[in-house]
């Protein structure tokens, strides 16, 4: 059996729900993040296939690179924040840290 | 003398009065003496204007000297075109004599009134009122348009109203000023209504312009008629200022005020500023006009005369007298007589002032005694008064070497000629028969004052010569009425430098078709030849005047001493009894004692009807302006109510419904803002979703 561009796709959808479902279900920052992360690395996997099935050259994976550039970057300040989240209110479950609701 | 000499020197005698009362006014009450200010500005002022009426007589014989300044300029009114007011002075041959004579009699009274009101508590502010006056008669006679006339008009009814009610504790007194000021606003609105006629036809108060475009033939509506209403209607302020009839009454009570004001104000300037008034306008008169005025003029004389038989009080006497000699001089002006009316005006303002200043020296000396009945045989104790007093009543009765021969025997010989011209004979008989009467009552009035035995013995053994400050002005003025000052012949004034050089023959503007037949200009005469011997109006009247003149005389003469005869007769000799005399005559007699009863009919109709008409007025203004004002407050207040109402429920309740619909909608809206970023993700998930499933057709 071959592998076609919709192996790749069916992937990277499951990999985003997956992402979505860490998002949206965990209390925990730093789980949070790691969903972010999925999520990122979901449509790097869509970058590829792209780049690779369609008459697009290098451009999806030179994209795919910015992105995993980006989200060390991303996971780098999140981080930051999550632990002066931490040093503030002691714990970091996002539904607990309600401060600006008020 | 220069025209600009003349004109500075007539604007300095109009102010130094004024100058003269504003200063003795302030400073009355920390300068005792202040008065002498006065009296000085006034001798200064007497100097300047003697000046001025030889510069004028010299310089300017036959030319009027105008000086005018731009007032008001309202630039365009709509509708009514541009409106320029201009004030100035006019100096011409009358009212260069007239200034004199204001100035010669108001600086008399003033030193007169130094001795006379000596001891009243308002001492400086009664001279300061005399300079206004003064200020004010000044400005009638200088100016050169209607319109300053009127205003000064109006001032000296001011300073007359003051004067008159100097002595205001007097309840006599007081309503005799208010009587005064407000019977002569009737006589003043048709007058205000006359010039504003003129200022609606010509768009300018100035005597001279208005004149010349009545020549022009530019008449008021376009009419003659409403020309003679014009001329009646500036008529009707001399009625009031100089108290014709019907509207004299006001002058007898005007004798309440002091004696030298009565002089000045109510005898010589004031109610003369009538007849100049009528001098100044007598081009414009028309023949009707004339005859009204002529009318109106012959009946004040003799109503007031008739009156005068009867009176007591010697101020009174005099008071009547005096509206009998304007009534003269007006019905002298109605029929034509122009030059001999304002001679008239002239020499009755010398010598009736000598009489009521003699008045006041006798009531002066007699402690305010004025009932003639008190007092008799002063001639004795008071020599001067009694003969200054003595010659100016032979001056108005009308005796030869006297002025008042030579201008009431004119009055009477130009009512005689135009009689003769016109057939008017009524105004001649009047006259003639007043002449009588003036000559009766005023030789009564010296007879039973001066002659006899003293009645009231305790006040003649007090009575004494008035000082030289009160005869000085009395020798001065009796003086001022004999003949030599206006003519060399005693007989006629017509060979006199005042009559044919002074006074210069009037010039007519009214159109030939509304003057009398003698008044027609006549090709005989043409204007150059009029000039050249100074004949009035035309060949006719000169000559009815010429011929009649002879007449007049003997005629005159005549009426003047069978009048004093009669007072002799009866008062004197006592041949005749004047008490039988009265008792006969009951119903005449109580008719003339009460002055016609004419205060008691103006009491019943026109102060009745006013009081009538302001009962009225209020109640009209009480029931039914009030209750306009009152019912529309009670709508208001309804209104008001019902848009209270309104506010209440319809708007707040708008307001308040915005107000619960928005919290409803943000009870519902809140629950969708958790804080938690989690559900909005699964909130944008979910409209992703959506969307994805409403565009899916891309």
């Amino acid at each position: 059996m071959e592998v076609t561009l919709v192996h790749f796709l069916v992937v990277s959808t499951l990999l985003f729900c997956l992402g979505i479902y860490g998002v949206v279900t965990r209390k925990n920052a730093i789980m949070v993040l790691m969903g972010i992360e999925l999520i990122l690395n979901s449509s790097n996997i869509n970058f590829i296939a792209f780049s690779r099935f369609g008459n697009f050259g290098l451009e999806g994976q030179l994209f795919a690179l910015f992105v995993i550039v980006l989200a060390a970057a991303e996971a780098a300040v999140a981080l930051a924040i999550v632990l002066n989240l931490y040093k503030t209110f002691v714990n970091v479950n996002v539904d607990e840290i309600d401060t600006l609701r008020d | 003398m220069s025209e600009n000499f003349l004109i500075q020197l007539s604007v300095i005698i109009l102010f130094l009065p004024l100058l003269g009362f504003i200063v003795t006014l302030l400073l009355g009450k920390k300068i005792p003496k202040i008065f002498f200010f006065e009296v000085f500005v006034l001798l200064v002022g007497l100097v300047l204007s003697a000046i001025l009426l030889i510069g004028k007589l010299t310089s300017f014989a036959d030319t009027s000297i105008i000086a005018e300044f731009k007032w008001i300029d309202m630039g365009n009114v709509p509708v009514i075109g541009s409106i320029k007011i201009y004030l100035g002075m006019l100096i011409d041959d009358i009212s260069a004599l007239m200034i004199v004579v204001v100035f010669i009699i108001s600086f008399l009274v003033h030193f007169f009134s130094v001795d006379y009101m000596k001891g009243d508590i308002r001492y400086n502010r009664y001279f300061a009122y005399l300079g206004l006056f003064t200020f004010s008669m000044s400005g009638i006679v200088l100016t050169h348009n209607i319109l300053m006339m009127y205003i000064f008009w109006e001032l000296v009814g001011i300073s007359s109203y003051l004067l008159i009610g100097f002595w205001y504790e007097k309840k006599s007194a007081s309503d005799a000023g208010k009587k005064a000021f407000i019977v002569n606003r009737i006589g003043d609105l048709g007058m205000l209504a006359g010039l504003l006629i003129l200022f609606l036809t010509y768009n300018t108060f100035s005597f001279q312009q208005i004149f010349s475009e009545i020549s022009k033939g530019h008449l008021p509506f376009n009419s003659g008629f409403w020309l003679t209403v014009t001329g009646i209607l500036i008529f009707c302020g001399a009625i009031g200022k100089s108290a014709q009839f019907p509207l004299h009454v006001w002058l007898p009570d005007a004798m309440e005020g002091p004696t030298p004001v009565s002089a000045l104000i109510h005898a010589a300037t004031m109610v003369a500023a009538g007849v100049y008034l009528v001098v100044r306008v007598f081009g414009i008169l028309t023949a009707d006009a004339m005859l009204f005025i002529a009318t109106i003029g012959a009946l004040s004389a003799f109503i007031p005369a008739t009156i005068a038989l009867t009176q007591n009080d010697i101020k009174r006497v005099l008071a009547y007298s005096t509206i009998s000699q304007l009534g003269y001089m007006i019905m002298a002006l109605g029929v034509g007589a122009y030059k001999f009316a304002f001679f008239h005006l002239i020499t009755h303002a010398f010598f009736k002032a000598c009489l009521f200043l003699g008045s006041g020296s006798v009531i002066h000396a007699m402690h305010h005694e004025q009932d003639i009945r008190n007092m008799g045989g002063l001639r004795k104790k008071m020599p001067l008064t009694y003969a200054t007093f003595l010659i100016s009543s032979i001056a108005i009765s009308g005796i030869p070497l006297t002025s008042g021969f030579l201008s009431k025997d004119g009055i009477l010989s130009g009512s005689l000629a135009f009689a003769s011209l016109t057939g008017h004979w009524l105004f001649p008989v009047v006259g003639y028969f007043v002449a009588i009467l003036t000559a009766f009552y005023m030789f009564r009035l010296v007879i039973i004052t001066f002659h006899g035995v003293p009645r009231n013995k305790e006040k003649y053994e007090h009575a004494h010569e008035s000082s030289f400050v009160m005869v000085m002005p009395l020798v001065v003025l009796t003086t001022l009425s004999l003949f030599f000052w206006y003519t060399p012949n005693p007989m006629n004034p017509e060979d006199g430098w005042f009559y044919t050089k002074w006074i210069k023959a009037p010039v007519l503007h009214t159109p030939e078709n509304v003057r009398f037949d003698f008044m027609k200009t006549d090709e005989a005469v043409s204007s150059a030849n009029a000039e050249e011997h100074d004949i009035m109006y035309s060949e006719t009247y000169a000559s009815a005047l010429h011929h009649i003149h002879g007449t007049a005389v003997i005629l005159s003469l005549l009426m003047a001493i069978s009048g004093i005869l009669l007072a002799f007769m009866m008062y004197q000799w006592k041949k005749i009894s004047a008490d039988k005399l009265a008792e006969r005559f009951k119903p005449l007699y109580n008719f003339s004692l009460n002055k016609w009863y004419f205060d008691e009919l103006y009491d019943k109709t026109f102060v009745a009807g006013t009081l009538a008409l302001s009962r009225t007025v209020a109640w009209i203004d009480r029931v039914i302006i009030d209750g306009i004002v009152d019912g529309s407050a009670s709508v208001t207040l309804s209104v008001s109510n019902f848009v209270g109402k309104f506010d209440n429920i319809v708007v707040d309740g708008l307001v308040n419904f915005m107000a619960y619909l928005s919290a409803f909608i943000g009870l519902i809206f809140r629950r969708f803002q958790t804080g938690k970023v989690q559900t909005y993700i699964i909130m944008v998930i979910f409209s992703i979703v959506i969307l994805l499933f409403i565009f899916k057709s891309f």
